[in-house]
C-alpha cells in the first residue's frame, strides 16, 4: 500500500472546506439559488477514499453531498462552482445543479440526487469491469440513511454473491436530514450490516484521513484481488446544515461543539504542525492557494455565460 | 423466411446479440436453468455460461440499477423482468438515472440498456400479473418504448434496441410468445431503426392506430370491417418513444377517421397522446370524433369474465370503428 500524501490530502480538504463554506455564504447572499448540501466536517473521508482510487481507471459514485467527493477525486472547482450557478461552463452545463455532474476522466461518476441512487450504479460497473476483466474497482459513498433504502440491501446482497469489486463507503454523519441514526436502525451501525451479506465490515474513524485512506486501500487492494466487496463505515459528523435553511433543531449546539473539537482539518494540521512536518509558513500558503482557487471558481462561474435556452431538447437521446 | 413463435424470434435475437457482441449480457430472475418465466431464454445459458446468462436474486431494483450501472461502465445490458408489473419496483432506477444521464452528464456518457418485460393480460394471472404499464414509461423522456406485435418485427426491433446506445424499454406482450409467423433467419443488414410505426394494411376507410397485442386485434377487426364493406387501414405504432407521428397523420388525412386501441387503461393512456397529436397537426383532416378502445380505469381481474370484459375485444374496435364511418 502506497503512502498517503499527506500535505496533498491537507490542500484537497483545505478546498473543500473553503469551497462549502463559500457555497454557503453565496446561498445565504441570494447569488447561487435552488439547493446544495454541504460536506462540512465530512472532508476527511472524501479525501482519504478518493486518494486512494487508481486515478482514471478507478470510479466512484457519490452522493447528494458531492462537492467534496468531486474535488477530492481532482475535478475541476471552477466547473463544480459554474454548475452550481446554473452556468454553461458547469460540468453538466447547468442541467443537474449542485446534486448531478461527473467527470469521467477522473473516474468520478457523479452525486446522485436519489439517496442510495449511486448504490446499485457503482455495483453494476464493478460487474462490467469484473465480466470484462478490467481489474477496475468501483467505489460507493452513501450515508447512514441510504443504508436503509432497499437497492442497500439489493446491491450489497448480489455484490457479494458475485464477488464483485466493489467497495462501499458509509460517511455515517449521525443524521439523514433530521433523522438520528439510533432512531433509523436498531443495529449498532451500518457496518453491522455487512455480515448480513457475508463481507467484510469495518468502521474507521471518519475525522482522520489517514484511517480512511488505510481502510480504503485495503479494500481496494482485496477488490482488485478478486476477494470480494468491503464495506467501510467512517463515522463522522456533518458540522453544516443538512441543506441550506436547516434550522438544526434535532441536534443540541453541545453536540456541535464536541463534534467541533474533532474538526478533521484542524485535528489533521495539528498534528502535522507537532510533528514538524508543516511549517506555518507552509501551513499559510497551503491556506492562500485553496482560498484563492475557490475565489477563482467564484469568479469564473459568475464571468461564465448562462447556458443558451435553444439548446433545451438537445441531448435527451445520445 | 421461416415460421417462427414470437418466443423463437426473441430467443433467436437474444442469441445474434450475444454471438455478435462480446459485451451484451442477459440479467434477469430465473433466465438461466428455467429459460425465463416465458421460455423466451431457453437454451442460452449452455451456449453462453452463466456469467453472461446471469440469474439474479429476486432485486429488481438492484438489478435494474446494476444494469444502468454496467452500461455507463460499456457494456450492453439485456435485463429481463419476469412480469411488467415488477417494474414498477425499477420504475425509480429507469426514470431517475437511466433516463436522465445522457441529458444531464452529456457525453461521452450513454446507457445502452434494454430491459425486456412481458406484459398485458389475457392469460388469467389476475391483477399485478396483467397489466400494460407502457404509458407510463413512453412519457418519460430519455426512454426509448418498443412494443413488437409479430415474431418478425420482435427479432428486428429486438436487434436494434440492444445496439442503440440508449434505455430501451422492451415491451412483450405474453400472448406474442405463442403466436406464429415469419421471421428472418438472419438480421437484416440494413436495420430497422427504432421510432418507424409500420403499414400493416391498407385502407380508406378509417385508420385503427395500435400497438403490441393490440395491433393483432386490430388486424382482425380490419377483416370483420372487410366483409361489412369498411376498408380500415392499421398502422403498428411499434415504438411508443420515439413516436412516428408522421405515418399516423398520414394515414388519416387520407381516411379522415381514427380509432386508437390500447390495451391499458384509459386516463393519460398513449391513445390520448397519439389522439391530442392528430388533433394537433391533422385537425383538418378529420371528417369525425376520434375514437378510443382501451381498458376501463380499472385493475385487470384474475376471473375470466371480467378479465374479457376489461380488456379491449375484436368485437370492441369493429363497433366503435363502424360507428365512426356510419357517423
Amino acid at each position: 500500500m502506497s503512502e498517503l500524501d499527506e500535505l496533498a490530502a491537507y490542500r484537497l480538504m483545505l478546498t473543500i472546506r473553503y469551497f462549502e463554506e463559500k457555497v454557503e455564504a453565496l446561498f445565504a447572499q441570494g447569488l447561487v439559488h435552488g439547493t446544495a448540501h454541504a460536506a462540512i466536517g465530512q472532508e476527511a473521508v472524501a479525501v482519504g477514499a478518493c486518494l486512494a482510487m487508481r486515478p482514471g481507471r478507478d470510479c466512484v459514485t457519490s452522493t447528494h453531498r458531492g462537492h467534496g467527493h468531486a474535488l477530492a477525486c481532482g475535478a475541476d472547482a471552477n466547473r463544480i462552482m459554474a454548475e452550481l450557478f446554473g452556468k454553461a461552463a458547469g460540468y453538466s452545463g447547468g442541467r443537474g445543479g449542485s446534486q448531478l455532474m461527473t467527470d469521467p476522466a477522473l473516474g468520478y461518476w457523479g452525486s446522485n440526487g436519489i439517496t442510495g441512487g449511486g448504490i446499485p450504479v457503482a455495483t453494476g460497473a464493478a460487474l462490467s469491469f469484473k465480466m470484462r476483466r478490467q481489474r477496475r474497482v468501483a467505489l460507493c459513498f452513501f450515508g447512514d440513511g441510504a443504508s436503509n433504502q432497499g437497492v442497500f440491501h439489493e446491491s450489497l446482497n448480489m455484490a457479494a454473491l458475485w464477488k464483485l469489486p466493489a467497495v462501499y463507503i458509509c460517511e455515517n454523519n449521525r443524521y439523514a436530514m433530521s433523522m438520528p441514526v439510533e432512531k433509523a436502525m436498531t443495529v449498532s451501525g451500518v457496518a453491522a450490516r455487512a455480515a448480513a451479506y457475508g463481507m467484510p465490515g469495518e468502521t474507521a474513524d471518519g475525522n482522520d484521513a489517514a484511517a480512511v485512506y488505510r481502510a480504503v486501500s485495503a479494500a481496494i487492494a482485496r477488490a482488485r484481488r478478486g476477494d470480494g466487496p468491503a464495506l467501510i463505515e467512517c463515522m463522522t459528523y456533518r458540522l453544516s446544515g443538512h441543506s441550506r435553511g436547516d434550522p438544526r433543531v434535532y441536534r443540541t449546539r453541545e453536540e456541535e461543539a464536541e463534534w467541533r473539537r474533532r474538526d478533521p482539518i484542524r485535528r489533521w494540521r495539528a498534528r502535522l504542525r507537532r510533528e514538524n512536518r508543516l511549517s506555518a509558513d507552509e501551513d499559510r500558503r497551503l491556506r492562500g492557494e485553496a482560498r484563492a482557487c475557490v475565489r477563482a471558481a467564484v469568479a469564473f462561474a459568475r464571468r461564465s455565460p448562462e447556458p443558451d435556452p435553444a439548446t433545451l431538447e438537445e441531448g435527451v437521446f445520445a | 423466411m421461416r415460421i417462427l413463435s414470437g418466443c423463437e424470434a426473441l430467443r433467436e435475437g437474444l442469441r445474434d446479440a450475444l454471438r455478435r457482441d462480446k459485451t451484451v449480457f442477459l440479467l434477469g430472475e430465473d433466465i438461466g436453468a428455467y429459460g425465463g418465466a416465458f421460455g423466451v431464454t431457453r437454451g442460452l445459458l449452455a451456449e453462453f455460461g452463466p456469467d453472461r446468462v446471469r440469474d439474479t436474486p429476486i432485486s429488481e431494483a438492484g438489478f435494474t440499477g446494476m444494469a444502468i450501472g454496467a452500461a455507463l461502465a460499456g457494456s450492453r445490458p439485456v435485463v429481463e423482468i419476469m412480469f411488467m408489473d415488477f417494474i414498477l419496483l425499477a420504475f425509480d432506477q429507469l426514470a431517475n438515472m437511466a433516463a436522465k444521464a445522457r441529458y444531464v452528464f452529456g457525453a461521452p456518457w450513454t446507457c445502452p440498456l434494454v430491459i425486456r418485460t412481458p406484459a398485458g393480460g389475457g392469460r388469467g394471472y389476475g391483477p399485478t400479473h396483467s397489466q400494460s404499464l407502457e404509458a407510463l414509461f413512453a412519457r418519460v423522456p430519455g426512454l426509448k418504448v418498443v412494443a413488437p406485435s409479430t415474431p418478425a418485427d420482435a427479432k428486428t426491433l429486438l436487434d436494434a434496441a440492444i445496439r442503440d446506445p440508449n434505455p430501451v424499454l422492451f415491451v412483450e406482450h405474453k400472448l406474442l410468445y405463442s403466436l406464429r409467423g415469419p421471421a428472418p433467419a438472419r438480421t437484416p443488414s440494413r436495420r430497422e431503426p427504432l421510432g418507424k410505426a409500420r403499414v400493416v394494411r391498407r385502407g380508406r376507410d378509417v385508420t385503427l392506430v395500435a400497438w403490441s397485442w393490440m395491433t393483432e386485434l386490430a388486424r382482425r377487426a380490419a377483416r370483420e370491417l372487410a366483409a361489412t364493406g369498411i376498408e380500415a387501414e392499421v398502422i403498428d405504432v411499434r415504438t411508443l418513444a420515439p413516436l412516428d407521428e408522421e405515418t399516423i397523420q398520414a394515414s388519416v388525412r387520407k381516411t379522415g377517421r381514427l380509432t386508437i386501441v390500447e390495451e391499458g387503461c384509459r386516463t393519460g393512456g398513449f391513445a390520448a397522446e397519439i389522439g391530442f397529436r392528430v388533433f394537433e397537426h391533422a385537425f383538418d383532416s378529420l371528417d369525425g370524433p376520434l375514437r378510443r378502445v382501451t381498458c376501463p380505469d380499472v385493475p385487470i381481474s384474475a376471473a375470466p369474465a371480467l378479465e374479457h370484459a376489461a380488456l379491449p375485444s375484436v368485437r370492441a374496435i369493429v363497433q366503435a370503428a363502424a360507428a365512426l364511418v356510419r357517423e
